[in-house]
C-alpha cells in the first residue's frame, strides 16, 4: 500500500515537475464544444512567450461543479463557458478573481455581463429550427413565432429537450418564461397538446428525431440554435447553395463568459489570455468554430453567418428572477410536461 | 497466496476508496441524507431502477446462455468471428448505439421501458457470452453425455447437470450485468426519454440542474450502500455454492452433428444477427451516407483536423489503443494477483472480491469528482495516468470474474496429486493453478482492452487535454450540427467496432497456440 502510494506520487511529480521555472503554460479549462483553428492559440503563445493548454471537461453545467468542488485549487487557470444562465452561480460561489480587459469598456460590450469577474466571449441564440424541405412539401408554411407552436395546424412536429438534462432545453424553457411570463404553464399545455415531444438531450433532439438534419428523423421542427443552419451548410458535402433549415423567430439569448479562475498561481498570464479571448483575432475564428458570434462588437462574421445565420429580431434575455426560481420552474415544467 | 491481494487492495484504496470519501466528506451533510431517504419521488425512482435492472438482466441470460453454450460446445465455419463480433456492442458508445438504435425502432417503441430492456440486452449480450463460456468450454462433456444415456431429455440435462456445472460463472455474469443496469445512465436516457430516470440520471440532474451535490452525493452513497449489501450477499452465497469440477481442455468442441443441433446452432446465430446485425449495419449505412447518396467523403475526412477535437478523429484511435494498453496491462496483473488471493482465502477474499466489483456500481459523476479532488492532492491533476487509471478500475473486475469460476473449479485432487508426486508449494501452484489460470487470464485481457476501449462515463468526467479517446470523440462529433460530423461520429464507431473485433480475434488466436496446457 505504502509502496503504491509512493509509486502513485512519484508518477505525479514526473508529471508536473518543472511546472515552476521555464516559460508558463496557462490551463483553459472549458467545456467540450470550446474549438479553436489550428494556429491561433500559438500566435498568442509566439507574441506573449505563454502557452496555452485547452483541457475540456464535458458540458458547462459539470464543468462549473467542478470549478466549484475545486475551489482555491483550480483545475485551470482560466474559466471558458459559463453562460447567462449560470453566471449568478458562478459569482455566488465566488470562484474567479475580478478583471475586465479594457477593450470590453471601451467597445461597450462589458454591458452584457452581470459582474466584474465575468469578461463575454461570445454570443449564441437557441431557437426552433424548422426542415424547410418538409414544409415545402405539403405546402405549410414554416411557423414564424413561438406562439404559432400551439396551432393544431403543427400538431406533432415539435421536439424539446428536457430542462433538467439540457441546457438548449433549459434555455427554450427561460425563452417561454421571458416571453409569457405567468402564463408560460398555459403556453406548455398548449405545447404539449399539440404533441410536443421531450429528447434527453440535444443530441437525441436534432441527430435522431429531427428530419432536417442527416439523421432524417420523423419531426421537422426542433429546438436547437440559430447557427445550426449554417452548420448545415458548412458540414455538408457538396455545399448546397441555401441552408436545408431555418431558424424561427424569438430566441434566448446565450451570452458565455470567460473569468480567472480563484487560486491560479498565475494571475498576471491569465489576464494577458483573457485579454488574448476578447481580440479581433480570437474574435473572428471563433464563429466557424463554435457556431457563435462574437461579443466584441467590431469582430466581422463570415458570409456563411450573414447568409445563413442572420441574427434573430426578437430575442429575450435570463428572467431577473432565475436564481430564485430555476428550481420550481424546472419541477413546474416536469409535472406539466412530463408527469 | 494472500499476500497476492496487497497491489490490488492497495489500488483500490487509492483510486477508488479514497476519491469517494473525499467527494463524500467535501459534499455530503447528513440533511441532504435524511431528505433524499425520506423523498417519495425518488423512491418511485429507485424502485424502477431495481426492477429494470432485474428484468434487463433476467431477459439478458435468456437471449445470451443459449449462444454461449453454442460457443462452447459446438465447431463451426466463423465461430472465432461470431465470437469476437459480439463483443463489439458492449464496446460501443452509448450515444452512437443509441441513435442506431433509435432510428432502427418503431417511433412508438421511443421513450419505452421496452427500448431500455431491449438496449440492456444489446450492450450486455457480451457479458454474459465471454463469462459464461470460459468456463462452459471447460466442463466434461461426458457428464451430459452419460445424463442423456440415462434417458433424460435434453432440457433436464441443462438443468439437472449443465447449470449447477455453470453457477460461478452464471452468478458472476448475472451481477456484472445487474451492477451495469442499475447504473446505466446513457441508455436509459437516449432510449426511456426523461420518462424513466434511473437513480444515475437523478445523480446527473440534481447536479447539473440543481447544483445540488450534497443531494447528488447522497443518493450516489446510498446506491454504492444498497448494491454493496446485494453484491456481498452474492459473494457470500457464490463461495458457499462453489465446487470442484474437473475442467477439461476446450478442445471438446465439436461439429453439430444431428438436424436438431444444427438447428439450435443456425437458430442462436439468427437471434445474434437480429440483436446485434442491425444496429451494427446502421452504423455502416450512417457513415457512408453522404447527401442524398452513398459515399467515402466522411471516411476521408477522419484524416483531417477538426478543431472541435483539436485533432484529426484518426488520432483518437491512437489514443484510445495507448490507453488500452496501459489499462489492460495494469487490469491483468491486478486482476489475476486478486482472482489467486479471492481463490486461496475465505473472508479476507470475499471482501476483495466485493470491493473490486464495487467501482462498477459508482456513480460515473461521483466517481469522477472523487478523482478530480485526489488527483489534485497527489499532483496528478490532468495528468494522462488518470484515465488508464479509470480505466482500470472498471476493467478489473471483468479479469477477476474470467479467472476466479475456473479457479474455484480446480479439483483440490489434482494439486494433491501434484504435491503427492513431490512438487513443492510453489510448484503445485505453477503447474496446477498458473497453468488453468492463462486462458482465463487472456480472456479477461481481452475484456478488459475491450472495456477500455469503449470507456465513456469515467473518461467524460475527467478533464481532457490533447486528442480524446474514440468514445469521447464520437459522443463530441455527434454533439454538433451537420452531416459531416455525425459521418465522422459513425464512421469512427464503425472503426472502433473493426479494431476491436480484430484485437480480440488475435487475442483468442495467441491463446490457442500458447496455451500447451489445454
Amino acid at each position: 500500500m505504502r509502496r503504491a502510494l509512493l509509486l502513485v506520487a512519484a508518477v505525479g511529480l514526473a508529471a508536473c515537475g518543472g511546472d515552476d521555472d521555464g516559460p508558463v503554460t496557462l490551463t483553459l479549462l472549458t467545456h467540450d464544444s470550446f474549438a479553436v483553428s489550428d494556429g491561433v492559440l500559438e500566435a498568442f503563445t509566439a507574441e506573449t512567450g505563454i502557452g496555452v493548454e485547452v483541457a475540456r471537461g464535458q458540458d458547462a453545467g459539470l464543468l462549473l461543479n467542478r470549478a466549484i468542488l475545486t475551489k482555491g485549487d483550480p483545475e485551470g487557470d482560466v474559466l471558458w463557458g459559463v453562460d447567462n444562465t449560470l453566471a449568478s452561480r458562478a459569482v455566488a460561489e465566488e470562484l474567479l478573481v475580478p478583471y475586465r480587459p479594457a477593450v470590453a469598456d471601451e467597445l461597450g460590450f462589458a454591458d452584457l455581463s452581470p459582474s466584474d469577474v465575468l469578461t463575454p466571449v461570445d454570443r449564441g441564440y437557441v431557437c426552433v429550427n424548422a426542415d424547410r424541405r418538409w414544409f415545402a412539401e405539403r405546402d405549410l408554411p414554416v411557423p414564424a413565432s413561438l406562439d404559432e407552436l400551439t396551432d393544431p395546424r403543427y400538431r406533432d412536429l415539435l421536439v424539446v429537450q428536457d430542462p433538467s438534462t439540457s441546457s438548449p432545453g433549459l434555455a427554450f424553457l427561460l425563452a417561454t418564461v421571458a416571453r409569457y411570463g405567468d402564463g408560460w404553464q398555459d403556453y406548455w399545455q398548449g405545447l404539449v397538446d399539440n404533441g410536443v415531444k421531450v429528447a434527453d438531450g440535444w443530441t437525441t433532439a436534432y441527430t435522431v428525431e429531427f428530419s432536417g438534419s442527416s439523421g432524417q428523423g420523423p419531426r421537422p421542427l426542433v429546438v436547437s440554435y440559430s447557427t445550426s443552419p449554417a452548420a448545415e451548410v458548412v458540414f455538408a458535402d457538396p455545399r448546397p447553395a441555401e441552408a436545408p433549415t431555418v431558424s424561427i423567430d424569438g430566441c434566448f439569448e446565450q451570452i458565455e463568459y470567460a473569468g480567472i479562475l480563484e487560486g491560479t498561481n498565475h494571475e498576471p498570464e491569465a489576464r494577458r489570455l483573457v485579454d488574448f479571448l476578447v481580440s479581433t483575432a480570437f474574435q473572428e475564428d471563433m464563429p466557424l468554430n463554435m457556431f457563435v458570434y462574437p461579443a466584441r462588437p467590431d469582430a466581422g462574421v463570415p458570409s456563411e453567418f450573414t447568409s445563413f445565420a442572420p441574427e434573430p429580431v426578437t430575442t429575450y434575455d435570463v428572467p431577473a428572477d432565475l436564481d430564485e426560481r430555476r428550481e420550481d420552474w424546472i419541477d413546474e415544467w416536469t409535472d406539466l410536461v412530463l408527469r | 497466496m494472500l499476500a497476492a491481494a496487497a497491489p490490488p487492495l492497495a489500488f483500490l484504496a487509492v483510486a477508488f476508496v479514497w476519491p469517494l470519501a473525499a467527494v463524500t466528506r467535501r459534499a455530503l451533510s447528513t440533511g441532504a441524507l435524511a431528505e433524499v431517504l425520506t423523498d417519495p419521488g425518488l423512491r418511485s425512482v429507485a424502485w424502477f431502477t431495481l426492477w429494470q435492472a432485474a428484468l434487463s438482466t433476467a431477459l439478458t441470460m435468456a437471449v445470451a446462455l443459449p449462444m454461449a453454450g453454442v460457443l462452447a460446445r459446438y465447431r463451426f465455419p466463423g465461430r472465432a468471428l461470431v465470437q469476437a463480433v459480439v463483443t463489439v456492442p458492449f464496446v460501443l458508445p452509448t450515444v452512437v448505439v443509441g441513435a442506431a438504435f433509435l432510428a432502427v425502432l418503431p417511433v412508438r417503441w421511443h421513450g419505452t421501458v421496452a427500448a431500455i430492456l431491449l438496449a440492456h440486452v444489446f450492450f450486455n449480450y457480451a457479458v454474459v457470452v465471454r463469462v459464461v463460456g470460459a468456463l462452459w468450454q471447460h466442463l466434461d462433456p461426458r457428464l451430459d453425455e452419460a445424463a442423456r444415456m440415462l434417458g433424460a431429455p435434453p432440457w433436464r440435462v441443462f438443468t439437472d447437470v449443465t447449470l449447477p456445472l455453470l453457477r460461478p460463472a452464471l452468478v458472476a455474469a448475472a451481477s456484472v450485468v445487474f451492477l451495469f443496469t442499475f447504473t446505466s445512465f446513457g441508455a436509459v436516457l437516449l432510449l426511456g426519454g426523461p420518462r424513466h430516470p434511473t437513480l444515475e440520471v437523478e445523480i446527473y440532474r440534481l447536479t447539473v440542474a440543481r447544483f445540488d451535490l450534497p443531494a447528488a452525493a447522497a443518493v450516489a452513497l446510498l446506491q454504492l450502500a444498497f448494491l454493496a449489501a446485494l453484491l456481498g450477499w452474492w459473494t457470500w452465497s457464490q463461495g458457499r455454492h462453489a465446487r470442484a469440477l474437473r475442467l477439461r481442455p476446450a478442445s471438446t468442441s465439436r461439429p453439430p452433428r444431428t438436424r436438431g443441433e444444427r438447428l439450435w446452432v443456425t437458430g442462436n446465430l439468427a437471434v445474434a444477427v437480429l440483436l446485434l446485425g442491425i444496429p451494427l449495419a446502421r452504423l455502416v449505412q450512417r457513415s457512408l451516407q453522404v447527401g442524398e447518396g452513398y459515399g467515402l467523403a466522411w471516411w476521408r475526412l477522419l484524416d483531417d483536423r477538426a478543431s472541435t477535437l483539436g485533432a484529426a478523429p484518426l488520432d483518437a484511435l491512437a489514443t484510445s489503443l495507448r490507453t488500452a494498453a496501459v489499462a489492460t496491462a495494469a487490469a491483468v496483473v491486478l486482476g489475476g494477483l486478486a482472482a489467486v488471493a479471492v481463490a486461496a482465502s475465505g473472508r479476507l477474499g470475499r471482501v476483495l472480491d466485493t470491493g473490486l466489483m464495487l467501482p462498477l456500481g459508482t456513480s460515473a459523476v461521483t466517481a469522477g469528482f472523487g478523482l478530480l479532488l485526489v488527483s489534485g492532492r497527489l499532483g496528478l491533476r490532468g495528468s494522462w495516468v488518470l484515465v488508464p487509471l479509470a480505466h482500470a478500475l472498471v476493467a478489473l473486475p471483468f479479469v477477476v470474474r474470467t479467472a476466479l469460476p475456473v479457479l474455484r473449479s480446480i479439483d483440490p485432487r489434482q494439486r494433491e496429486a501434484a504435491a503427492l508426486l513431490g512438487a513443492s508449494r510453489w510448484w503445485v501452484w505453477w503447474t496446477v493453478d498458473r497453468a488453468a489460470l492463462v486462458r482465463p487470464l487472456l480472456v479477461g485481457a481481452g475484456f478488459a482492452f475491450a472495456v477500455s476501449m469503449g470507456e465513456f462515463g469515467a473518461t467524460a468526467f475527467l478533464a481532457r487535454r490533447g486528442t480524446p479517446t474514440l468514445p469521447v470523440a464520437i459522443t463530441d462529433l455527434l454533439g454538433r450540427p451537420g452531416a459531416a460530423n455525425a459521418g465522422q461520429a459513425y464512421a469512427l464507431a464503425v472503426l472502433l467496432a473493426v479494431v476491436v473485433t480484430a484485437v480480440v480475434l488475435v487475442v483468442e488466436r495467441a491463446r490457442r497456440d500458447g496455451d500447451g496446457f489445454w
